[in-house]
């Protein structure tokens, strides 16, 4: 935690969430996807900590965890001082107002057959906000105006509108219940970059309007470097680097973080010339190498890797899962 | 000169919508010189799909070319007869897609599949197709080659895929590669890898590439040109340096400052305002002037014609036209 920055709003402690492999007639057990293996994570309010890394690195199960839409079996997930995961599922209700999630499609995240208005306000009439129709009506039209659309076409449907639109609509249906962390799940990826800039633009407004957290969940890590205050970095289902956006896009500790930023092509003319630092494929979450789960790629790798889980070391304002870090020391 | 590999003119590709063949592709041209990545690039709908599927004739129905001249390797495209246009595909130009599990056959195995795409424009027999087959696989990179040939598309990765998908398109050695959007299914430490590998083969077969892509990240690692292209236009052309670093078209220049790249921390991004007009808004004039920060009366009356800026760079664009005569 950076000196100053307010306590969190978000505290997600040893986050584990692992899938059965299931196999033949009688879907015996037969092993287990580990796609999130032992998180932690933690974002003040107001603020933004990306959740970087490739497929299957686990960081979509990590969202989807906190808001139990797919159950984890360990671990604590603290909203505002409560642990949704010790929660039943019944007394959950009333606490899921505060986390909200937008995913990355908005034509299959929005029911086709239903007004847009109808779906802004599905959600106010089961938190109870407002008093009758007509006042959620007048909260639909002010959401509309705060995602920057035309209040006048509440009443439409959602094919009447464009994917940047769409988007917009999807936010304000998050923000319809007035949470306190929003989970943007590769919230941009879809979009075209002249829109996506738009709803980049239009999130860091609504962060500063309505002081929410975020939790933005990207392989992008030119949006990351945009919105950011935090980057945590996952590699099949783990932490390997966390720390403060500007350190870890200039000074990156992980050997992964590295091969990772090498990678991103830029579209200055004058730097051309991306490095493949790490060859091969990302690992599978059902089979994670020993020791190190970088090893098989790592371009630093020597003897200890193999053989030794490295920890979570701190350097400076933040933590590289990496032995050379803790020799560093 | 020699002659350009690839030569488009006045392309016109139509989709009926509403009743109304539409173009989706209107008035393109371009030329792509021997050895040469002419990249295509713009957002979503802007044609750049559809103007490489119809330099193969690829066009899926109702749509169709309803005009233009396309030269490819010295040959007439659209007037070869379909037999013809077949032995063209794999020789003389090949194709890469996006989606490498879609293009390959999920039933057989990926060695076979190259081999027959082999034995279909030569008389080899089956095992040299098959060690012709194994030495593309190495030449892709492909580890174990002698031993991937046998596994079937599912039991390989995203990246080991589209370098199959490589390999199949390169066995005919062929002088035009089209690439669509190759790597942007790809994880981006796999993309690296696939564009190191085609800038590599490349350099190495000197064969030309037409890549069409939104990325413009990607374009800058890959092209020798650029041409940008909006609302089935052409917009701007020139050599990559002069439209990434001194790009004259509002479009392009709104493009390049809306990507959020790694080295700018923190700024606003510029937007471009509103949404890209679909092919049936489509009329009269420059097709960008509803979201353009320099419109003027003339936007709305015809579609300018290329500004020429040096011999390389031509922008369509009445602003800079102006800029330019005085």
């Amino acid at each position: 935690m950076t000196p100053g920055s307010p306590p969190p709003i978000l505290r997600v402690e040893g986050l584990r969430t692992w899938f059965p492999i299931r196999k033949g007639l009688l879907q015996r057990s037969a092993g287990w996807v580990r796609a999130v293996d032992g998180v932690d994570l933690s974002i003040p309010a107001g603020r933004t900590l990306a959740l970087v890394g490739e497929s299957g690195c686990g960081k979509s199960t990590v969202g989807r965890s906190l808001l139990r839409l797919v159950e984890p079996q360990a671990g604590r997930v603290w909203l505002d001082g409560v642990d949704l995961l010790a929660l039943r599922t019944q007394d959950l209700r009333p606490h899921r107002r505060a986390i909200q999630i937008v995913f990355q499609d908005p034509i299959a995240s929005l029911d086709p057959r239903m007004r847009v208005r109808d779906a802004i306000a599905e959600g106010m009439q089961a938190f109870g906000i407002g008093s009758d129709e007509a006042e959620r009506t007048e909260r639909v039209r002010a959401l509309f105006e705060r995602v920057r659309l035309d209040p006048d076409q509440i009443w439409r449907y959602p094919h009447e509108f464009s994917g940047g639109q769409r988007q917009r609509i999807c936010i304000a249906r998050a923000l319809a219940v007035e949470p306190r962390v929003l989970v943007c799940d590769e919230a941009t990826s879809a979009l075209d970059v002249s829109i996506q800039a738009q709803i980049l633009n239009l999130l860091r407004d609504l962060q500063a309007e309505l002081g929410l957290a975020y939790l933005f969940i990207t392989h992008d890590l030119g949006v990351v470097r945009y919105l950011a205050d935090r980057v945590a970095v996952m590699y099949v289902g783990q932490i390997v680097e966390e720390g403060d956006t500007e350190r870890i896009f200039r000074d990156p500790r992980h050997p992964y973080t590295r091969a990772l930023l090498a990678a991103v092509p830029s579209i200055d003319p004058a730097r051309r010339g991306i490095a493949a630092r790490v060859g091969g494929d990302v690992p599978s979450p059902a089979h994670p190498p020993s020791g190190c789960r970088f090893h098989t790629r790592c371009p630093e790798a020597f003897e200890r890797c193999p053989r030794e889980e490295p920890l979570l070391y701190p350097v400076g304002d933040g933590a590289s899962r990496c032995f050379l870090a803790d020799q560093a020391r | 000169m020699s002659e350009p590999v690839l030569s488009v003119r006045d392309l016109r590709t139509t989709f009926p919508l509403g009743g109304e063949p539409v173009p989706v592709v209107d008035g393109v041209g371009f030329e792509v010189a021997s050895g040469e990545v002419l990249a295509l690039v713009g957002e979503s709908g802007c044609g750049k799909s559809v103007t490489a599927l119809s330099i193969l004739r690829l066009v899926p129905r109702p749509g169709r070319v309803a005009a233009g001249h396309l030269r490819l390797c010295g040959r007439d495209v659209l007037s070869l007869p379909v037999r013809e246009m077949r032995r063209v595909r794999g020789a003389d130009a090949a194709m890469i897609f996006q989606e490498p599990m879609t293009s390959l056959n999920p039933v057989v195995s990926v060695g076979a599949q190259v081999v027959e795409a082999i034995r279909l424009h030569e008389r080899v027999s089956a095992s040299q197709a098959r060690r012709r087959t194994i030495e593309l696989f190495e030449s892709v990179r492909i580890p174990d080659p002698a031993e991937r040939v046998d596994s079937y598309p599912h039991q390989l990765s995203g990246g080991l895929k589209q370098r199959v998908m490589i390999a199949m398109a390169l066995a005919l050695r062929p002088r035009l590669l089209v690439a669509d959007e190759p790597t942007t299914a790809l994880d981006v430490t796999i993309q690296a890898q696939i564009l190191e590998l085609l800038r590599e083969l490349q350099r190495e077969l000197g064969t030309a590439i037409l890549l069409i892509t939104h990325d413009l990240g990607v374009v800058n690692e890959l092209a020798d040109r650029i041409a940008v292209m909006y609302a089935g236009r052409i917009v701007e052309e020139g050599t990559r340096e002069e439209i990434l670093a001194r790009a004259r078209h509002p479009y392009t220049q709104g493009l390049l400052r809306a990507v959020p790249s790694l080295g700018r921390r923190g700024e606003r991004l510029a937007e471009i305002p509103g949404v890209v007009p679909s092919p049936i808004e489509w009329s009269r004039g420059c097709p960008f002037r509803t979201r353009c920060p320099r419109v003027l009366p003339a936007c709305a009356e015809t579609m300018p014609a290329p500004t020429r800026l040096s011999t390389t760079h031509a922008s369509r664009c009445h602003a800079v036209a102006a800029e330019v005569s005085t």
